[in-house]
């Protein structure tokens, strides 16, 4: 019976619920032995001109080997981001000025660990202050710069050199405009940054750190330190999560390792939580305005999204994200016209890179809000003109106005399916009791119908299968798991294909010697690319062993088959066992598959929620969910991905935001004030399976890890607006906060009486 | 800095030291002890992922000077299994339901779930979701760990999804160790 498809409990779990996973801080490796402790003294403020740096004191401090500043690293200053614009080059250590709350000025090592902060507390640095940059559109108007050589704070734009089509909605009985903040985020994977780096004798520099790509990592710690990336061998242990913040490195890797060569010491690096709020990647962060016009029928004929991202203070992967949310702009709806542009700024707040969704959740939120307003103004059921604009079934593959091409989707048997599985007529009824009794909980309804883009960073990956001759098997990927499960899904596809049990089978990941190219774990990739590798290159070794095998057993290749690990002739007790094939000579595939494009996958999600008209409070009951993403490998953890996603969702429309001050002091920079929801804020999910395949690889797979964010941020966002729609309400911008339910009642009351 | 001798029962094991006043518990076990399970995810008492117990009572380790736990006991997530072959009730309920993704919240999620089975051995599904309400868990969106934690109690899973609830480990959860269901309910 095949494997494949069925609810397999994980391998990882036994260790890590046990003795725990090994994660970089918790590395005991021998080389590490007398480590220095790294602490660095971080800008209190956003942006300031730094007028003087006293570290004597605090290098007489007990345990203090090191006092280091930006004068003392030999380093260029390194543009974090290719794409970004030149001259927006982040210090290692801010010399001059700082552009960000948070931005390292001294690095302090020590003997021991609490010696840091003591010394870090006498260092003494003088600011000298300068406006902050916090407001997307004052950055844009660039009157306060902050890199003043760049002479501009926009870093990027998207199609700002076309003017839009002032006839765009002309054919349009209704247009409705609205401006939309999707908030900005942050990922907070629950474990913290953390490095650790020692130099051998052989003049290599060996990097242990927290990330999603050790490829990546290495290639790029090795750029800024100005060496050949063979000198750099970067080993990925337990990943405590990483939801896009962790993609390849940090300058703090490089500066770790700059710092260990400095000292003739290992030294090991892991931060706090509140240094982690700050200065970790944050993630969404767009300001949108979006255009959506159409007939009173419900026809969606023209949408435009004009959209202002913020980058931070030094532009890295955030730059680019605004190009997915172009991309995905019409989503799932057929429109004949549309139009998106984008600008990118910098501020000064920390730097933006991905967050589940990365791009892709900012362009649905935004046109799902817009499909919502169009219902609205036209006093149609949102569902009802979701399915009206769906791209129908028999058009795929479909090119889309923003430039992708679908490869599959049933958009509209799964808003049907949803909406069914949650009872959406009798939740309506329901709603009018409610509204008619002028009951205080009140009841909301909100449908999203996504899709995103799921590969589509890098569509290749390696992966590696060997037999050994004790009957045991290794596989190497270039995918990076931090919490995903690769090493159960991995093994399942490659005993799968040699008849092997799990249990002989070890899976090998993020560790730049032992596998040199990889993409890593991020856009939702790994089993459409480095999943479909492993069984692709398990596949040729079943291959390679029976043209071995056909030799030995004096049999024609076509006559053999391979099973439980052997390979048998057909018919007959001849044969050898895939060990014993690997006594003999070594048995082992390299392998690569390339995609040649990203996948798409879909759905639809139904949120049911109350809320308390009184207070403001939106709870929520229920969200009915269809994520489809081809066939399940392992619905286990296919699940926990979706679940995982949905919370984050919920999380989105409900709770969560990084705040700034209008002084760029950071206000959410601990769990105490950020509001990262626990059990009690979410209900258990309801699933449901859809199955719809891609012809881009022989599995039929697509990616899971971000669709739930996806699909549940509007459909909360839409529930919550919904509740109180009656009452005039017709756009609250996330997170809907009680106290911003609350406002946005009585504002539609004021305007109405 | 002057020091303070302290003597602590770590999973069932005498260990004593010289350590500072300021010392936390979570160092303590991590540093001193070199049992590495127990995760710091935080540094203002919300994530819990230092959820240990002391003297049988759940406590969130970062908050707990060492020192506080002089001639006390303390059992972590190491001290639950013998051996990752045979997993602790709560534990391998962990496992067969996917309460656990990335893995850092868990042992401070198991140790709070341990404690809330002790508290209340056969909770319901909200009181589950209150009673962890101090644990965070950026991965699994809670789903998984209230199923693992009505399954580690002999009840079904979330009523939602019976299809596919598992029904709970074998091995029964009296005796365990950092485990007694029913005691002082």
């Amino acid at each position: 019976m095949s494997i494949m498809g069925t609810r397999v409990v994980r391998n990882e779990d036994p260790v890590f619920l046990s003795r725990g996973a090994t994660y970089t801080d918790d590395l005991t490796d021998d080389r590490l032995t007398g480590a220095l402790h790294l602490t660095l003294v971080r800008s209190p403020l956003a942006h300031a001109r730094i007028t003087s740096v006293d570290v004597e004191e605090a290098r007489s401090a007990p345990g203090v080997v090191a006092v280091v500043t930006g004068g003392d690293i030999d380093l260029e200053p390194p543009l974090l981001f290719p794409m970004a614009a030149k001259g927006m080059v982040r210090p290692w250590l801010a010399t001059e000025k700082v552009r960000f709350v948070g931005e390292p000025v001294v690095a302090v090592l020590t003997e021991q660990a609490y010696q840091g902060q003591d010394a870090a507390d006498l260092v003494e640095i003088d600011y000298d202050p300068l406006p902050a940059v916090v407001d997307l559109r004052a950055a844009a108007s660039d009157e306060v710069l902050v890199f003043e050589d760049v002479g501009t704070n926009t870093t990027n734009g998207f199609g700002l050199d076309e003017e839009f089509d002032e006839h765009l909605f002309d054919d349009c009985e209704v247009v409705v405009t609205r401006e939309i903040v999707n908030q900005r985020l942050a990922a907070c994977a629950l474990e913290t940054r953390a490095a650790s780096a020692v130099w051998g004798e052989d003049g290599r520099v060996t990097l242990w750190c927290s990330t999603q790509n050790a490829q990546n990592a290495r290639d790029e710690v090795a750029g800024w330190l100005g060496v050949d990336a063979e000198q750099v061998h970067v080993i990925a242990p337990d990943v405590g999560g990483g939801f896009g913040a962790k993609i390849g490195a940090d300058p703090e890797f490089a500066l770790v390792c700059w710092l260990a060569k400095h000292t003739s010491r290992p030294v090991r690096w892991n931060e706090s939580r509140s240094e982690n709020m700050t200065g970790m990647l944050h993630g969404r962060a767009q300001l949108q305005t979006v255009t959506i016009g159409g007939n009173r029928d419900g026809d969606v004929l023209a949408y435009r999204i004009d959209v202002l991202a913020d980058a931070g203070a030094y532009p890295r992967l955030g730059v680019v994200l605004p190009m997915f949310t172009r991309m995905m702009a019409p989503g799932v709806y057929d429109i004949p016209k549309v139009e998106s542009r984008a600008r990118v700024v910098a501020t000064t707040t920390t730097s933006t890179g991905a967050y589940r969704g990365a791009g892709r959740p900012e362009a649905t939120a935004a046109i799902e809000r817009a499909m919502d307003l169009f219902a609205a103004e036209i006093g149609k059921d949102p569902a009802e003109v979701r399915r009206r604009n769906l791209v129908a079934a028999d058009k795929f593959p479909f090119t889309t106005k923003g430039g992708a091409v679908y490869d599959s989707g049933e958009y509209v048997r799964a808003l049907d399916q949803v909406l069914e599985a949650g009872g959406y007529a009798e939740l309506r009824a329901e709603q009018a009791r409610r509204r008619e009794r002028g009951d205080p909980v009140q009841l909301g309804l909100g449908v999203s119908v996504f899709v995103e883009i799921t590969g589509g960073g890098a569509f290749s990956e390696d992966a590696a299968v060997e037999v050994h001759p004790d009957g045991t098997v290794t596989v190497l990927t270039g995918t990076s798991p931090h919490g995903q499960g690769h090493a159960t899904a991995w093994a399942m596809l490659a005993s799968e294909q040699l008849g092997i049990p799990m249990e002989k089978i070890t899976v090998k990941h993020g560790d730049t010697d032992l596998i040199p190219r990889g993409g890593g774990t991020m856009g939702s990739r790994s089993l459409q690319t480095g999943g479909v590798a492993v069984y692709q290159a398990a596949g040729e070794l079943v291959e390679l062993a029976k043209q071995r095998a056909a030799d030995i057993l004096e049999a024609d290749v076509d006559d053999l088959v391979v099973a439980d690990g052997a390979v048998q002739v057909r018919g007959t007790d001849s044969g050898i066992t895939l060990a014993q094939l690997a006594e003999r000579e070594q048995l082992k595939v390299d392998s690569n598959f390339d995609s040649g494009a990203p996948s798409f996958p879909f759905g639809a999600h139904l949120a049911v929620v109350e809320v308390d008209i009184e207070s403001g409070k939106a709870v929520v009951d229920r969200i009915v969910t269809i994520d489809d993403a081809g066939p399940v490998l392992n619905p286990l953890l296919a699940h926990g991905q979706r679940h995982g996603g949905i919370a984050q969702g919920i999380a989105q429309a409900l709770l969560e935001e990084v705040v700034y001050d209008a002084d760029g002091n950071p206000l959410t920079a601990t769990f105490a004030d950020y509001a990262f929801p626990s059990a009690a804020e979410l209900p258990s999910f309801e699933l449901i399976e859809m199955e719809t395949p891609t012809h881009l690889n022989s599995l039929g797979v697509k990616g899971i890890g971000e669709a739930g964010t996806i699909g549940a941020t509007p459909a909360v966002q839409s529930a919550v607006v919904d509740a109180v729609s009656h009452l005039g309400v017709r756009h609250i911008d996330m997170p809907t906060s009680p106290l911003r339910v609350w406002e946005a009642i009585n504002a539609a009351a004021g305007s109405t009486e | 800095m002057s020091t303070v001798k302290i003597e602590m029962t770590v999973n069932g094991e005498a260990t004593s030291a010289d350590v500072e006043g300021r010392l936390l518990l979570a160092h303590y076990l991590r540093d001193v002890v070199g049992l590495k399970a127990t995760n710091i995810g935080c540094d203002t008492t919300s994530c819990g992922a230092c959820t240990v117990l002391l003297d049988g009572e759940s406590v969130k380790s970062c908050t707990v000077l060492a020192v506080q736990a002089d001639q006390q006991s303390v059992t972590t997530m190491e001290g639950l299994s013998p051996d990752p072959e045979h997993l602790h009730p709560v534990a391998a309920a962990f496992r067969a339901e996917h309460g656990l993704q990335c893995g850092f919240c868990t042992p401070g999620m198991v140790m709070a779930a341990v404690s809330l089975l002790e508290q209340n051995p056969t909770p319901t599904e909200r009181e589950v979701r209150e009673g962890l309400e101090g644990n965070l868990c950026r991965c699994t969106g809670y789903h998984n760990i209230v199923r693992a934690v009505l399954a580690a109690s002999g009840q079904s899973g979330d009523k939602v999804h019976e299809d596919e609830t598992e029904h709970a480990p074998a091995g029964g959860l009296a005796g365990a160790p950092g485990f007694s269901a029913g005691s002082d309910a």
